[in-house]
Parts: structure tokens; sequence; C-alpha cells
């Protein structure tokens, strides 16, 4: 992108600007693309993907009047909540109450900053990478302690403190899940991390000791409370406190919270990928760029998504936990767990500094073998289901 | 146990307080009198033969001609699967009574309905408030010479002629 | 430096906060309102704040009919609207000393059950959608959805049925709904096994319910806890077996009690559990009344300006919210001299202020649904 600009001032069409302005406001112009053609899509599409996911799971059809089967719900839902009114509380503290949405946007959207969605799709390959990451995700919690101090609401104060404490507990197992695969593959860079796995299963860091394997779903439960999402929704728990840190937003401030939310759900499933499962790693079949780099991004996407529909699923299945018992399970059982993830690789790599290819075909049967014990639970219920089950994917 | 022996125990153990027995009805009931309510309820539900574990219900009735209140108790007991009634008569002007929270916590919030819906005071409660209705409503509903205000906190409670034809 | 140190620390104090939890918030069921005080997310007290559903069914009473007032008595409870219709029915019955027609009480059996099967329904996938799981619940109200078809064919309303009437039941019921209440049975037993694969047994929801406020069976007493809550307790009793009423003497079931199997006797685990069962127990009545159903009329002859002697009597029912009483006096004219409705949310209501001291504000709200209190029939 630099060599495009510098072209852009050599061919004389900025004479007269200091190069830097031109750099800055290219980097805003890119920015703003990224954000409505990229990331505006993406959690739209994430939100109508879950409404639809969600509906099925319960036997309801769910969105599908906007567009192709309800694909355009999010534009139109975006379009509506742009023409509500925004009312601020009276008793509010206006500007924390007006800034608290986009402080926790920022806090997700800057994350797009460091995922790779292809070998040469990333927007800034920073050598501090996963640092980058858990610094700029913590805006989040500022951002909603602000909306819950701000709204002068009781309900809003408690969802407030409730997601602060757990956010800030629960970054401690995912932030020590994230060290053990930066200790596995040697370097803090998210593309680094990809080149240090390769496209097959048993290449990827998943499988790089048993470990690797439990410091996975550590960090995708973590990962799960982070997002606030079930069943560690307890900070937006409608059950118990109302709507929590968003019962006063309404119209396009509170879009922006959800839509945090949902795109957040998309940078949950791309770090698992990202540090798991591989990244873009596609097999060498064709040498072609663009085409490389086309698969490359659907394989990161397919993915990605795949860990998003989990999470849905989840939220599908599963009741909300109590506040203690949110933090005995970080406190006791997942910060132990992850240290020992930590200090096992550790010493994993002190034995085997080259990784063991052995263990890491033995620990993908076992997940192999997991999938397909999993998958026949999974058809036992289809047998007992008693409702007559729809198989077609659209309504 | 029949209503009679009942009566029969209560009878030796208050004398003259509990005033009479009508079992010729479709449910028995005993008439006591107002100050004894309490021992007598108490009795009932701590002696081992009787033992009525729970008010089932409290609830008033107004007979405007007979110029008096009747609160009527229905007990009844788990263990021994036998119910019994109790009354008590009042005055309709400043009607008051024992409260019966110290025998059975139920009492509570049935004595706050009484005393919400009819104005029957008991004494000794401790949290006589009004329950169903607002604080601020005037009068007692459920008595039968009750005008309805015409209108509450400035609402007309007026209603449309349909309704109030059906009402009379 | 340490005298100031010691100044702000004493001058450092908290306060309780006060929240007033309803009547409007979701998990308040209607328009319950609670003033709660909290110290963090510890209660202090919650005080139940009733009355917002208030519409003087009693005062009703006595200005309609004894014919007329059977659909207000519908309104009383609407999520379980047949056995206020039944409860005062017997009361005028057994006042006017009429026999009721033998298919006619068969039907009102058949009606009252598939009832409670809906008002449980609503009570377990509520519960589970208070505790976060929300696909329960809309699971339950697709089976009561159903329920409501059923309904509308015995007796044209969803909702509030007006099915009951003195004497019998307003519409017999044909031999084609009852092979569609054969089919939904088929089609409803097994789901509730479904429904404890997906909630009942799921290990957050047991760690969610299990020691949870338990009510102790003396507490129950005082508070005169019935129904299903007291039941959880683990006392055998139903009104049904207990003061039979109806033909319910000649049909077979069983009664679920608390276990305490995954906590303590008589916690909100018990409360749902019971629930649970008794939708199986009532389908098991379902179909034992299906196979008897006696041949005749539904309904006895009772005079259109119905004039029971003067009296008074005091009716008790198992709703699906536990005893139902109705103690209705006559004064031998053509209007009752006073209706009194006693119903099981009332008592439960008064029992919160008690047992939800010392826990958590998300435990409140999983008491509230598991004592299944519904606010139209605590306000009437």
């Amino acid at each position: 992108m630099q060599q495009l600009v510098d072209q852009l001032i050599q061919e004389g069409y900025f004479e007269g600007v200091p190069k830097d302005f031109v750099y800055t406001g290219f980097m805003v112009l890119v920015a703003l693309l990224v954000l409505s053609f990229f990331v505006a899509p993406l959690a739209g599409i994430t939100s109508w993907l879950e409404r639809r996911v969600w509906a099925r799971i319960q036997s309801r059809v769910g969105p599908n009047r906007v567009g192709p089967q309800g694909i355009l719900q999010w534009l139109a839902d975006g379009i509506k909540n742009l023409l509500k009114e925004d009312i601020i509380p009276t008793a509010a503290d206006k500007r924390l109450f007006a800034l608290a949405p986009y402080v926790v946007f920022v806090g997700f959207f800057a994350t797009f900053v460091v995922i790779p969605f292809g070998s040469q799709l990333i927007v800034a390959d920073l050598n501090i990478g996963i640092l980058y990451l858990l610094a700029i995700t913590s805006l989040v919690v500022v951002g909603i302690l602000m909306a819950g101090w701000s709204s002068n609401n009781k309900w809003s104060l408690l969802g407030g403190m409730r997601s602060a404490a757990q956010i800030v507990s629960y970054e401690i197992p995912a932030g020590l899940a994230l060290l053990t695969i930066v200790f596995a593959a040697g370097t803090l860079s998210m593309q680094g991390i990809i080149k240090a796995q390769g496209w097959a299963p048993w290449d990827w860091l998943l499988f790089y000791n048993p470990f690797t394997f439990a410091a996975f779903f550590l960090y995708f439960t973590a990962a799960l409370a982070e997002g606030n999402r079930t069943p560690f929704d307890i900070p937006e728990a409608e059950s118990e406190l109302v709507a929590g840190y968003v019962t006063e937003y309404s119209g396009m401030r509170f879009l922006f919270f959800f839509f945090a939310e949902w795109g957040n759900l998309y940078v949950i499933g791309a770090i698992a990928t990202t540090l798991f499962l591989g990244g873009w790693q596609i097999p060498p079949i064709t040498d072609h760029p663009v085409l490389v780099g086309i698969l490359q991004f659907i394989v990161f996407f397919l993915k990605a998504y795949l860990w998003v529909f989990v999470a849905m699923w989840v939220r599908g299945t599963l009741p909300r936990v109590r506040v203690d018992q949110l933090m005995s399970l970080c406190w006791k059982y997942m910060v132990p767990l992850s240290f020992i993830c930590l200090l096992g690789t550790a010493a994993w790599m002190v034995i085997w500094p080259q990784g063991n290819r052995v263990a890491s075909f033995v620990m993908f049967l076992i997940g192999v073998a997991i999938l397909g014990l999993f998958f026949r639970r999974v058809r036992f219920q289809i047998r007992h289901a008693q409702p007559v089950l729809y198989w077609k994917p659209y309504i | 146990m029949e209503a009679k022996e009942i009566y029969g125990r209560l009878e030796q153990r208050f004398p003259g307080k509990v005033a009479g027995l009508k079992d010729d009805v479709l449910d028995p009931f005993l008439m006591v009198e107002p100050q004894a309510i309490v021992e007598a309820c108490r009795f009932l539900r701590d002696e081992p033969e009787l033992k009525f574990e729970i008010l089932s219900d409290l609830t008033v009735v107004d007979f405007p001609k007979e110029e008096k209140l009747q609160v009527v108790y229905h007990l009844y007991s788990y263990t021994f699967r036998h119910p019994i009634v109790l009354k008590v008569d009042l005055p309709r002007e400043e009607p008051r009574i024992s409260t019966l929270e110290g025998v059975w916590k139920a009492a509570n919030w049935f004595e706050r309905e009484a005393f919400d819906l009819f104005g029957v005071v008991f004494e000794g409660h401790g949290d006589l408030r009004r329950i169903l209705l607002p604080e601020d409503w005037i009068g007692h509903p459920l008595r039968k010479d009750y005008v309805e205000q015409e209108e509450y906190d400035g609402i007309s409670t007026e209603r449309a002629p349909l309704v109030e034809k059906l009402l009379r | 430096m340490d005298e100031t140190l010691h100044t702000e620390g004493e001058g450092f104090h908290t306060e309780d906060m006060t929240i007033s939890m309803g009547p409007q918030h979701p998990s308040t069921h209607g328009v319950l309102r609670f003033v709660v005080k909290t110290d963090g997310e510890v209660m202090r007290e919650a005080i139940p704040d009733v009355g917002y559903l208030h519409r003087s069914i009693e005062k009703i009473g006595e200005k309609v009919t004894w014919h007329g007032y059977v659909p207000y008595t519908d309104r009383a409870d609407y999520l379980a609207a047949m056995f206020a219709n039944q409860g005062f029915c017997m009361a005028a019955e057994k006042l006017a000393g009429i026999e009721v027609a033998r298919r006619g009480e068969f039907c009102r059996v058949i009606a009252c059950e598939l009832n409670r099967i809906a008002s449980h329904l609503i009570a377990v996938g509520t519960f589970g959608q208070d505790i976060g799981a929300i696909t329960p619940f809309i699971h339950a109200l697709r089976e009561r959805e159903t329920i409501n078809d059923l309904m509308e064919e015995i007796c044209g309303a969803r909702l509030t049925y007006n099915y009951i009437r003195i004497g019998g039941v307003g519409y017999d019921i044909t031999p084609g709904t009852c092979d569609r209440i054969t089919q939904f049975l088929d089609h409803f037993e097994p789901i509730v096994d479904e429904y404890n694969r997906l909630l009942s047994y799921n290990k957050i929801f047991i760690e969610r319910l299990a020691h949870v406020t338990p009510i102790t069976r003396e507490d129950a007493f005082q508070y005169n806890i019935v129904g299903p809550n007291l039941r959880a307790c683990g006392l055998k009793w139903d009104i049904r077996r207990d003061i039979p009423y109806s033909v319910y003497p000649e049909l077979e079931f069983n009664i679920p009690v608390g276990t305490g199997e995954k906590g303590t006797l008589g916690d909100c685990y018990d409360r749902y559990m019971v629930r649970m069962e008794e939708m199986q127990e009532s389908c098991k009545i379902l179909r034992q009344c299906l196979k008897t159903l006696p041949k005749g009329p539904a309904i006895a002859k009772v005079a259109r300006k119905f004039k029971p002697p003067a009296g008074e009597v005091y009716i008790r029912i198992e709703s699906a919210r536990g005893d139902m009483g109705f103690y209705v006096v006559s004064d031998g004219s053509e209007y009752p001299y006073r209706v009194r409705i006693r119903t099981g949310s009332f008592t439960a209501m008064s029992i919160i202020d008690k047992i939800s001291r010392g826990i958590m504000v998300a435990d409140l709200v999983a008491l509230i649904a598991s004592l299944d209190v519904d606010a139209p029939e605590i306000d009437r």
C-alpha cells in the first residue's frame, strides 16, 4: 500500500501537501473502507447467521424476508437503528454515555489489524501481534464500565461491574493459553505462528502436544467469557439485570455494542484458527498467486466460522452460570490448568526442542476419536429426537 | 376428627369462649369470641390430637343488615386430614381483632388483604399496609356499602355506559 | 501520613443498594415488583409488592349471576383457567346439591389435565429462560401451542376457556378430538425425556438450582405453601388424592415428591423436577380418561335462573399452582353473596421475603421462577 501511495505522490497527485498528511489520509481512508465493506458486513452477517442458527435450534424460522434467505436483515436493522431516536437519560453522565459505545467498538475493531486472512492479507504483521491483541481487547472493559457507570442506572452498574470482573479474570487463562502457543511457535507475530504450522492437521499447534490441545479448550472457554457469550453472559443477563450495561442505550449506540459483540465472535474464531488450527495454511496444489490467496482466504474463513457456529450452538443449548460459579470456575480451575499447560509445554520443548511428530500424530488420532465420540452422541440424540427433523438448511 | 369433637375439646379448654357449633351445614363451623381467637388457634395447632398445621384461608364476609363483619378462618390438618372453620363476628364500625401472625405466618398476608378490602384492623400485626390496592386508596371495596370514588389521583373511574349498565 | 490513612479508612463506608425489581422486569413474570436491597450481588432483603394486576374479581362475583360469573373465574389465573372454572362450579353445585353428569366429569378432568400440562410447560419453560437457556422455553411453547389448539377444539377458546359450567361442561368432547388428544400424548410423552436431556440433567442447570433456597416442611406449613411447591418439600400430598373430588378417585396416578436428589430437599431443583414429573402423571390420567370416557349427556339439567339455597361452602381443588380454594356464600338470591378465591401463588409469594435473605440476585430470579408464582393469581 505504501508503494501505491509513494507512486501517487511521485506522479504529482498531491503537490504541496506534506507527505505525512497524505499517508494519514490514506490510512483513514483504508480504515473506513475496511470498516464499511468488510467489518460491518462481517458483523452483520454474523448477527444474521446467529439468529438463523438459533432459530433452527429452537424450531423457529428466523429472519428470512430481507434479501435472499434474509441475509440482508442486518442492513435493515442497521438502517432502522440509525433512524431511531438516540435517547440519553437526563441523569446520565452525557459525555461518558455517548463515548462508551465507541470505546467498546474501537477495542473490537482494532483487533482486525493483526488478523491474517491470507499469507498476504493482513493489515500489519506486527512482531508483537499477540501482545497487541491482548492489550487492545482490554479496551472493551473500559467501554463497558463507562457504559455501566454513566447510565446512572443500578442495573447497568451491576452489569458493568460484573462484566469488568469477568473480563479481567478471564483474560488470565486466555492469556496463558495464548502464551502456551507462543512458546511452541517461538514468535509473537500472527503470521509467524501460522508459518510455524502446516496445512495438515497433525502439523497444527493444536496437536503439538497434550498441553496445547488442552490450552485450545481453555482459550475457547475463556474467550466466550470475555466476549460475554452464553453460558457466561451474566453482564447482560436479561432475566436478572434487564439488559445489563446496555439497559439505557437506544438507537445506533445500542447497535454499536452488539456490533462489537457479533464482530467479536468472529475475532474469537479467527484467533483460535490462527493460533491452533493452522490459520490459512493450504496444501500445495497451485502456484497461481491470486488463486492461492483466494483459497487461503476461504480456508481461514471456514475454520473461523466453524468456531463461530460452535459458539452459537453453545448459546442455544446452555443455561447461564451464576457470578460466584463463574469466578470459581476461572480462578480455581482454569487459571491453574492454563499454568500447567504453560509449564508442560515449556518442559516438552526442553525434552523435544524440534517437537515430536509421533506425539503430534497420536494427539491427532485422539482428537479424531473425541470427534467421533461426539458425533456418535449427536447421532444418538438425533435418533431419539421426537419432533420431525427438518434437514434442509433453508426455509 | 369430627367437628363435634373439636368443638368439645375447645369448649373444655376455653369455657364460654367458643360460642357455638353449627354442623348441619355443608362445612361445619365454630363461632369463636374475638378475644379468644389467638389462644384457640394456638391450641388447635399445638394439640397433638388436633394438629391443624395450616391456615388454609382467612377471609371476611360483610353482613350490613346484621351490622357485623364475619372473619372466617379455614384450618386444615395434613396429619389427620380434618378441616375446621372458625368464625368471629366483629362490629362493622371499628372492627378490631388480634392478629394470627404469631400462630401461622401465612396469616400475615391474608390479614393484610382483609384489612385492605374490608378495613378489619388486626392488632399486633407487624406490617398492616394495603396489599392489593394503592396506598392512597379511599375506602374498603369489598364492603357491601362501598361507594366508588369518582376519581383516583385525578383519573376518572367512570366507565363506558354499557359496562355501567351491566354492573347496575 | 498514618493519620490521614486512618481517617480515610473510617470515612470509607458502603451502603446497601436499593433496587426496584419490576413491575417492568423481564423475569418477574407479569407484573410483580420487588423492592430489593442488595450488598453488591448479595441480597439483603426482597420485599414483594403485589397488586399491579388487581381486577377485583371477588367484587365482580357479587354483581353477576351464578352462571355469568364463570367467565370471570377464567381471569383469576389465565395460565390455568380451567381449574378456577371447576372450583367455582363445584362450589355452586355443592351449594345447590346438583349431581354432575358423569361424562361431564370426565370431560372436566380431560380439560383440566391438558391445562395442567400447558401450565407446567410454561412454568418449566420460563424457568429455563430465567436461568438463561432460551431454547427449552421455545420448545415448551411449541408443545403448549398444540395443547392450545386442542383446547380450541374442545371449547373454542385458547386461553380463557369458560368451558366448565354448573352441572357439567359446555360442550361435549367429540371422538375426533379424543383421537387428536391421544396423538398429542403419543407425541408428548417422549418429549419430556427430551426436555430432561436438554435442560434437567444439564450440569450448569443443576449447579444453578441445587441447594438454592430450600423450603423446609415447617416453613411450608407456616406459610401455607401448596401444590407442587409443597410436594417438593417431600410431603406426599395432593388434593386430587387426599380430598378427592370429581372422578379422580377412579383414576390411577402417582404423586411425585421432591427427593433432594441433586441438592437439599425442597430446593429449586426439586420444585422444578416435581413439575416435570407431574406432566407425565397428567398424561397417564388423560390416557385413562380417554379410555373410560362414558356415554351420556355432558351436562346435567340446571335451571337457567340458578338460585342455590342459602349457605356457604369451601371448595379446595388441585390447581396447577396448588390448592385453589373457593369460599362461596349464597344468600339464596340469583347473585352470589360473597366469592372468595384463595390461590397458591398468593401464599407462595409471601414466603419469598423470608427465604431470599443472603442469596444472590441471580438466585432470586431462580426462586421466583421455581415457585411458579403467577401475577394474575396473586392479585385476582
